[in-house]
């Protein structure tokens, strides 16, 4: 196998079925090795996404063990009247919507990967749109709390509050969320960007199964932001 | 490129990943349910838990962690491990700030009684004050 691949190099197809793929790149013995060279690289990368989350989780849990009865009052503002229940509306909505994102992504990959042109795109596209959705609910939920002046750090102004026996604790409550919804809702956006993007290439055809990289490593980087809600919802919403 | 097409063979399928997402969604309703009765203080541990498993799920599956190389679990895994040490520190620290005191720190109530002779402010008291203010006056 590494002898044909290296007698390929410069002679551009006309082989036959060992062909010189046009995606592979010289310094790289197989296309296999070249797929798991580029896989190993996204997963680095995605372990230094856990720590820069991770800060964020540490910083959330040492604030909440010091303003405990603050956190648990400000995320009842999470919360919304259903059916005459306090209930994460938006959050639960969300993770929903972030885990069937998941799983049209996934099975956007598993199209690209069995050649199957159209699926891959039809996939690709609906993961985006799901995106949207997930940015949408966000957006009507952040205009709320600007709405009540629920505010991070110094803009907090929330008035109904015991203003001088909380406001600290509520202040950091909304700080945090803020960064990490934040930072989260940034990474759905890059996630909407890459996913534009191989919606562009998987329309030209350029992925089949011997050529799927792009997909399955944008597929890694949005399931790592799917994790990240998943951990972020139970904590921010779900306190008690 | 044989070795390479019979690779793909080995991974997931609609099926496995459809099933993936039904028991993500339904973890997420035990997560809900789980968090409106009071278990005290294990409400966090029972959230923590659940999200963990969903993680597992995520990576195992959708991420193809199971099909894969070892290697990159290797790499995540060791990013959860740091994370780990660092949130179990930290917490080592401010969980214990109250009762740690330094020996001869004098002012604490309940505190063992230091032995004056190992209490630098009272074993030392500090000079009397009066010599310093006189001292510019005798230089000029």
């Amino acid at each position: 196998m590494s002898t044909s691949s290296t007698s390929d190099v410069h002679a551009h197809g006309g082989h036959g079925e060992h062909e010189h793929n046009p995606h592979h790149q010289h310094h790289f013995a197989t296309m296999e090795q070249q797929f798991d060279t580029s896989k190993l690289g996204m997963w680095l990368f995605l372990a230094t996404e856990i720590l820069l989350f991770g800060g964020l989780f540490v910083g959330f849990g040492l604030m909440q063990h010091r303003y405990p009865r603050e956190f648990v009052e400000a995320h009842e503002h999470l919360k919304q009247l259903v059916f005459g229940q306090h209930f994460p509306l938006y959050g639960a909505l969300n993770t929903i919507v972030l885990l069937v994102s998941s799983w049209t992504m996934v099975m956007g990959v598993n199209a690209a990967q069995t050649n199957q042109k159209q699926k891959t795109v039809r996939y690709l596209v609906l993961t985006i749109l799901l995106a949207c959705v997930f940015l949408v609910v966000k957006y009507v939920e952040y205009e709320h709390k600007f709405a009540d002046h629920l505010l991070p750090g110094i803009f907090y102004g929330h008035q109904a509050e015991d203003l001088i026996k909380g406001t600290h604790g509520y202040a950091t409550f909304f700080s945090f969320y803020f960064m990490m919804t934040g930072l989260h809702g940034i990474h759905v956006l890059v996630g909407i960007g890459l996913l534009g993007w191989l919606v562009m290439r998987a329309r030209r055809g350029e992925f089949s199964s011997d050529y799927y990289t792009p997909v399955d490593l944008v597929g890694l980087y949005w399931h790592i932001v799917d994790m990240i809600w998943i951990y972020l919802f139970p904590l921010y919403y779900l306190i008690s | 490129m044989s070795t390479h097409t019979e690779s793909h063979t080995h991974h997931g399928g609609p099926k496995i990943y459809t099933a993936n997402l039904f028991a993500l969604l339904f973890l997420t309703i035990i997560t809900v349910a789980a968090a409106s009765f009071n278990f005290g203080s294990a409400n966090v541990v029972i959230a923590l838990a659940i999200a963990s498993v969903k993680a597992i799920l995520v990576g195992l599956f959708f991420m193809h962690l199971i099909w894969d190389k070892p290697v990159n679990a290797i790499v995540i895994i060791a990013g959860f491990l740091f994370l780990g040490i660092f949130l179990m520190f930290d917490f080592l620290d401010v969980t214990t700030r109250d009762g740690m005191q330094p020996r001869n720190m004098p002012v604490m109530e309940n505190a063992t009684p230091v032995p004056d002779t190992m209490n630098p402010l009272k074993a030392a008291p500090p000079k009397p004050l009066e010599p310093a203010p006189a001292a510019p006056e005798e230089h000029k």
